[in-house]
C-alpha cells in the first residue's frame, strides 16, 4: 500500500535535544543513521537553549560542536505525537513524518511543576524557567520589576539571568526553609561545581532580597501591573511587580514512554543500568528518568547511545559518575518538598485546568485523573493534563492518566492520514 | 544574527530581529496577553517551552500556533486575541 505519509530511514532515532538527548545521538553516530528530534528550532533543550552558542559556556559549546561533527541528523521543530516500539510519528512544517528506526531513545527531559493558587493564570504570571527560556530566545526584561517565588534550585540562576537582563529584582521567595536550604548546599560538598555555581549566581543577583519558608498566596492585577501577597515568616507582604515568576520544582515528561508501554514508576521512566526501559527497543536517558541535572543527563546520553549502537557496557561508561548524580536527585526532593500550605492555596474558584477554564470547586478530591476528565474535561485541552496533572497529583494525590495519541494537538487533515495509514492489526 | 525583519501584528507592521521566538518579539514590545482562554480570559506564555499551549496565535491563517516555538519570519501576519 503506498502512504501518503512519508516515511524517513533511521537506526536510531532520538527524541528531545537537551544534554541527554544530544549526548545519545553522538555517541550512537559512526556507522549508524542517527536522527535527533527536538520541537525546538536549535538543539540544546532548556538548559542550553540559544540563539548564538556564543552565550553558553564551553562544555555546551563542546557538545554542540561534535554534534554537528558526527554525521548526526538534527531536525528541529519536530513535534513527536506518536512512539511505540520501532516507530516514531511527528509533526513538523512541511507535514507529518514517519520514522522506522531499530532503536528509540527517549530524551523527553522535564518541565516545571506549578502549583494553582489565586491569580496565577493571569497574563505576566509565568514559570521560572518560562521567564529564563523567554529570556534566552530574546525577549526583553530590562527595567521590569521580577518577583521570583517557588522552589528549587532554579530560583538563582533565573534570578542572576534576571539581573544579566537589566530587570530589577523585586524579591525572591523559597517555600522551603532555610534549615532545608542549608542542609542542601551542605551536600553539596561532592560536587563543588554546583556549589560554586550557586554562589556565582547569588551575588549576580545583587541584593535581591531572598526569603526562605516564603510563598506567594494571591496575585491581582492592578492599574500598576501586579500586586502580589507574599507569605513570609515575618507575616503578610504585599509586593507590586511587572512579572512574576513561579515554578516548584521540575517533574520528568513521561507521557511519550508511557504511550509506548513503556513503565514509570513515581514519576519517572523506569531504566535498568543499560539506560533500557521496559520496553524491547526503547531505551530512555536523562531528567525523563529522574531529576538530576545536566551533568547526569550528558553521563545516562552517552550509555544509552552507546546501548543504541550495538556496542554495549565499556568500560569507558562513566557508571560511578553517574551514581554521584543520582545521590543529588535524592537530595532534590527531600530538601525541597512542597509544604502543605503551598499545595492548599487554590481556592473554590481557582482554574485549575487551563486548557478547559476547570475551577478546583468543580473537582472532588475522591475522584482520579480519569474521572475528572470524564466529568468535567480537567487534562483534556491541547496540554493533555502536563500542566494541571501534577498540580493535582500534589493537591490530591492524584496519579497522572495516560497521554492519549497524538500526545500533541495535530491539525485534522494530518490526523486522518494517520488514521489511514496506521494498521489496526499493529495495535 | 540580528537581521531585522518585518511583521505583522495584529495588521501592524513592526521591525524585528530575526533568530527571535515569535513569543520573544511579542513580549519585547510589552505584549503579556496572547490570548482568551474559553470562558474569555486573558492568557499569555506560561511554559516557555511549548508544553502548555498559553501563548498559541494565529500566524499567516494558522490558529493554535505556539508562539515560543515559532520563529520570526519576514512578512508573517501574526494575529492575536487579545
Amino acid at each position: 500500500m503506498s502512504s501518503p505519509m512519508p516515511e524517513r530511514e533511521a537506526d536510531v532515532v532520538v527524541i528531545g535535544a537537551g544534554p541527554a538527548g544530544i549526548a545519545a545521538a553522538c555517541s550512537a553516530a559512526g556507522g549508524r543513521r542517527v536522527v535527533l528530534l527536538d520541537s525546538s528550532v536549535r538543539p540544546g533543550g532548556q538548559i542550553w537553549r540559544h540563539r548564538s552558542p556564543d552565550s553558553l559556556g564551553p562544555a555546551a559549546r563542546r557538545w554542540l560542536h561534535r554534534l554537528q561533527c558526527h554525521s548526526v541528523c538534527f531536525e528541529g521543530r519536530h513535534t513527536v505525537t506518536e512512539v511505540e516500539r520501532g516507530r516514531v510519528a511527528c509533526t513538523a512544517p512541511s507535514g507529518a513524518v514517519t520514522f522506522r528506526p531499530e532503536t528509540i531513545v527517549l530524551a523527553t527531559g522535564a518541565r516545571e511543576r506549578y502549583l494553582p493558587f489565586p491569580g496565577w493564570t493571569l497574563p505576566g504570571v509565568l514559570g521560572v524557567g518560562g521567564l529564563q527560556a523567554l529570556i534566552k530566545e530574546g525577549a526583553t526584561v530590562a527595567g521590569l520589576r521580577i518577583l521570583l517565588a517557588g522552589s528549587g534550585p532554579l530560583l538563582l540562576p533565573v534570578a542572576a539571568a534576571c539581573a544579566d537582563a537589566g530587570a530589577e529584582l523585586v524579591g525572591c521567595a523559597e517555600q522551603a526553609s532555610a534549615t532545608e536550604l542549608a542542609r542542601f548546599a551542605a551536600g553539596l560538598w561532592r560536587d563543588p561545581r554546583k556549589l560554586l555555581d550557586a554562589a556565582r549566581y547569588r551575588f549576580k543577583a545583587g541584593n535581591c532580597a531572598f526569603r526562605t519558608a516564603s510563598w506567594v498566596r494571591r496575585v491581582e492585577r492592578t492599574d500598576a501591573g501586579l500586586s502580589v501577597e507574599l507569605v513570609t515568616p515575618a507575616g503578610m507582604q504585599r509586593i507590586a511587580c511587572d512579572l512574576l515568576a513561579t515554578g516548584f520544582g521540575l517533574v520528568p515528561s513521561t507521557e511519550l514512554a508511557q504511550q509506548a508501554g513503556c513503565a514509570v514508576a513515581d514519576g519517572r521512566i523506569v531504566i535498568n543500568d543499560r539506560q533500557e526501559t521496559t520496553m524491547p527497543g526503547i531505551l530512555a536517558a536523562g531528567e525523563s528518568t529522574g531529576i538530576g541535572g545536566a551533568d547526569a543527563a550528558l553521563i545516562e546520553g552517552r550509555i544509552a547511545g552507546a546501548m543504541a549502537a550495538g556496542r554495549g557496557m565499556t568500560h569507558e561508561l562513566p557508571l560511578a559518575e553517574r551514581a554521584g548524580h543520582q545521590r543529588f536527585a535524592a537530595a532534590l526532593e527531600r530538601h525541597f518538598a512542597l509544604r502543605s500550605e503551598v499545595r492548599g492555596l487554590a481556592t473554590p474558584d481557582t482554574i485549575i485546568c487551563r486548557c478547559e477554564d476547570v475551577r478546583l470547586g468543580s473537582l472532588d478530591p475522591a475522584w482520579g485523573s480519569r474521572y475528572a476528565k470524564l466529568m468535567t474535561r480537567a487534562g483534556m485541552g491541547p496540554c493533555q493534563g502536563r500542566v494541571c496533572g501534577p498540580a493535582l497529583k500534589a493537591l490530591y494525590g492524584w496519579e497522572t492518566d495516560a497521554c492519549r495519541i497524538p500526545a500533541f494537538p495535530v491539525p485534522l487533515g494530518r490526523l486522518l492520514t494517520h488514521c489511514l495509514t496506521t494498521n489496526p492489526t499493529e495495535e | 544574527m540580528a537581521e531585522p525583519v518585518t511583521i505583522l501584528i495584529d495588521g501592524a507592521p513592526v521591525a524585528v530581529e530575526s533568530g527571535t521566538s515569535l513569543a520573544a518579539v511579542l513580549l519585547s514590545r510589552g505584549r503579556w496577553q496572547f490570548r482568551r482562554s474559553p470562558s474569555g480570559e486573558p492568557r499569555g506564555p506560561l511554559c516557555g517551552m511549548g508544553i502548555c499551549f498559553e501563548c498559541v496565535v494565529t500566524v499567516d491563517g494558522v490558529p493554535n500556533v505556539r508562539a515560543c516555538l515559532e520563529p520570526v519570519r519576514n512578512g508573517m501576519d501574526v494575529v492575536t486575541d487579545a
